[in-house]
């Protein structure tokens, strides 16, 4: 498996204020990586080194094993935070010519746009202005122009952000089917169940720095606390949690379910098993529930972002 | 990659079909055109109008200068006492009336002339009963000299110095005239062309930042590109549109007159002053010599020169324009970047006004004439009364360097602003922005 893209060491100094400082991140081919961090962490900084808007202090970007070069832009998409159209220019007229500064021909911008206005059912607003359409309705057109090229690389910078429920479904099946076709793509939001959804790769900035990078899985392994959720059926709620309590480490906790069982939440220590855990529990009642608790992408942010 | 015909094309486009812009493009002519013709039509009532100036003219020494005219009439009163010609003017509402008392000597008469009308008279009529009274009794008083005034008007001579250059150019007072005609025009439509389309473009570039297209694009271009695209494309949007004006305007006016029949370019308050001195043989000489002033230009180094320097003065001053443009969010925080930019521009129009008439080549003229800034204008002006070339070639060269030389400065600026949104920029942010 090759990296698509890597940076290293990129650091980015605006005046006294470091905006990056010596991060590093490799994005796998073929995956979709979550670029994640607070407000004001440096991930957009970061999204311009990569698409050659602002040029970095220190370090370098391989895009496919070759330094980034001007030609480059042709094989990367970019949908910005930030983002807009010339309202007063007409969908179409617009579309081309953004197509165009992207490398493409203007008959084969044309080919292309009519199979993405078909296939996200936009095609009667070709000869309508942007400031006639609605804010969602905008924003597909840019998903479009991101897109439209066919990027070896794909950069969404918030991309569900003024989408109603419906369209953002919509676009994150086009980004997963993109990816399904061979695109890379980097993913930069704030909304942690979408990067649960979506996201194989994480980096985390925080405060200029990268903190935690890898495999979403391997990370959650790696903030997984062995904690395992349970749910046990007896006479006597009380009593059994105080025995349970004294054995292991535990707490109250609540979920739903159609039995009124006693509902813990049980730290396991190192050298205690999950089946060790589970045989003793059964010599106390009817189990009906036993879940561990593996770390949601936003319990990982929320601590990583604390230990720093 | 070159996407630089791209953007000239869409800015270009999107310039041209702008609906103010096709209002303005062609209101504008209609508009000047209609204010000139009413400014015309009233000024020829005015003329048509005949006044009735009465005179009463007790030393009868000036009674014969009074010749009616097609506006004016004179009504010369006889053997009425001052205070009866009075009622008799004022009953008549007639303009005014000129009393001419009768004293012991000139010198006497003249403290006691007096003007009597209801309203206060116009100027250009009391200046002009003025000079008729001066030289009647100046003529008087040769006479009582014993001096023969026949004489005295066949010895005048008039002297009209030819001049001419070492080099062989024969240039004369009317070419002058003429020469600072061109320089003014060419210098006035300078600083008036990079007024009107750097604020265009400024605001071009307000806008692309506003709609928060700008990311998407600068993803595609480098921002230099952009820059010049917006610049050029914009330009030629105004040159366009001036074309048109010129097109339209001239149309307008050649109807309007043939219309309404009237002589647009003539109608001044003195006309009746101008036509006189009209026909004077040797005024005709002088318009016969104003055709020979033209060709007397030098006319091909005009040409090339009002390019060169139009062009390379409008890009100097666009680029800071666009600079800051992208140093700002919204047209009002444009204010304080204005002002450098309107100082040197005023600057070189009055240097142009004040001193390339005083003296085309004196010291003023050309410091002012090789300082990047004011060159355009100042040299534009000097150009028709004969620069050395090398004058020129280094002028335009200096101007040249410093228009890369801002345009560097720009394009730092406009990369780093357009990208910062919210922040209301100082100088001292700027230079900051220049260094990133």
């Amino acid at each position: 498996m090759k990296n698509l893209l890597e940076a290293h060491a990129v650091s980015k100094n605006f005046g006294d204020f470091t905006a990056l400082n010596k991060v590093s991140i490799s994005v796998p081919k073929g995956s979709i990586f979550g670029l994640l961090g607070p407000n004001g962490a440096g991930k957009t900084t970061l999204i311009r080194v990569i698409n050659q808007i602002t040029m970095p202090d220190a370090g370098h970007v391989l895009l496919d094993g070759e330094p980034l070069q001007s030609h480059h832009v042709q094989n990367i998409g970019y949908l910005p935070e930030e983002r807009g159209l010339y309202k007063s220019m007409k969908v179409g007229e617009q579309v081309l010519y953004l197509a165009q500064l992207k490398g493409l021909s203007k008959a084969e911008a044309k080919i292309r746009l009519k199979y993405w206005f078909d296939r996200l059912e936009i095609g009667d607003w070709w000869n309508k202005k942007i400031q006639e359409l609605s804010k969602g309705m905008a924003q597909k057109i840019q998903f479009v122009v991101t897109v439209l090229h066919e990027p070896k690389l794909l950069i969404f910078d918030e991309p569900f952000s003024g989408f109603d429920p419906i369209n953002a479904n919509l676009i994150k099946d086009e980004i997963l089917r993109l990816r399904d076709n061979g695109a890379t793509v980097i993913f930069s939001t704030h909304r942690m169940e979408s990067v649960e959804e979506l996201c194989d790769h994480i980096a985390l900035i925080h405060q200029s720095n990268k903190i935690l990078d890898g495999k979403l899985t391997d990370i959650k392994r790696q903030y997984k606390t062995n904690t395992f959720e349970i749910g046990i059926n007896a006479a006597d709620k009380v009593a059994l949690a105080e025995t349970i309590s004294q054995k292991f480490d535990t707490s109250i906790t609540d979920f739903r379910s159609l039995n009124d069982a006693l509902k813990l939440n049980i730290k396991l220590s190192e050298n205690e098993s999950a089946n060790d855990l589970l045989s003793y529990l059964t010599t106390k009642g009817e189990v009906s529930h036993f879940v561990e608790l593996i770390p949601s992408a936003n319990d990982i942010f929320i601590q990583a972002v604390k230990n720093n | 990659m070159n996407h630089l015909p791209l953007i000239i094309k869409r800015e270009y486009l999107t310039k041209v079909r702008n609906k103010s812009f096709i209002v303005m493009t062609i209101l504008s002519p209609i508009i000047m055109i209609a204010l000139i013709a009413v400014v015309g039509y009233l000024s020829q009532l005015n003329n048509n109008k005949t006044r009735t100036i009465s005179v009463l003219d007790e030393s009868e020494l000036v009674t014969d200068v009074f010749q009616n005219t097609e506006h004016t009439k004179y009504n010369l009163l006889n053997n009425v006492s001052l205070d009866d010609a009075k009622t008799i003017v004022e009953e008549a509402e007639t303009y005014g009336l000129l009393y001419i008392p009768k004293q012991d000597s000139i010198d006497a008469l003249v403290k006691h002339i007096k003007f009597y009308s209801k309203e206060t008279p116009s100027l250009s009529v009391i200046s002009s009963l003025e000079s008729k009274l001066e030289n009647r009794l100046r003529d008087v008083k040769l006479q009582e000299q014993g001096i023969d005034l026949d004489k005295l008007t066949a010895s005048r001579t008039k002297v009209n110095i030819a001049q001419e250059s070492f080099i062989g150019e024969k240039t004369s007072k009317i070419d002058s005239y003429f020469k600072l005609g061109f320089g003014l025009a060419a210098g006035y439509l300078l600083f008036m062309f990079i007024i009107i389309y750097g604020n265009m473009i400024m605001r071009s570039i307000i806008e692309e930042k506003t709609s928060r297209i700008i990311e998407v694009i600068i993803s595609s271009v480098k921002p230099i590109q952009l820059m010049l695209g917006k610049i050029i494309g914009t330009s030629l949007a105004g040159i366009t549109q001036f074309v048109i004006w010129i097109i339209i305007g001239s149309i307008l006016m050649t109807v309007v007159s043939a219309i309404f029949g009237i002589d647009l370019m003539q109608q001044t308050p003195q006309s009746e002053m101008v036509q006189q001195a009209m026909e004077n043989p040797e005024v005709a000489m002088e318009m016969q010599n104003l055709i020979a002033a033209f060709y007397n230009l030098p006319i091909a180094n005009l040409i090339i020169a009002f390019i060169l320097f139009f062009i390379g003065g409008y890009l100097l001053y666009s680029s800071l324009y666009a600079a800051i443009g992208a140093a700002v969010d919204n047209e009002t925080d444009t204010q304080q970047f204005m002002l450098p930019i309107i100082m040197p521009l005023v600057l070189a129009v009055y240097i142009g006004i004040f001193t390339v008439i005083e003296d085309p080549h004196g010291t003023v003229s050309t410091i002012f004439s090789f300082i990047p800034f004011t060159s355009p204008v100042v040299m534009l002006m000097r150009i028709p009364f004969g620069v050395p070339i090398w004058q020129q070639v280094l002028s335009f060269l200096l101007l040249v360097g410093t228009f890369m030389l801002t345009v560097w400065f720009a394009a730092k600026i406009y990369r780093v602003g357009i990208l910062m949104y919210g922040k209301k920029p100082s100088y001292k942010e700027l230079i900051k922005w220049i260094k990133y």
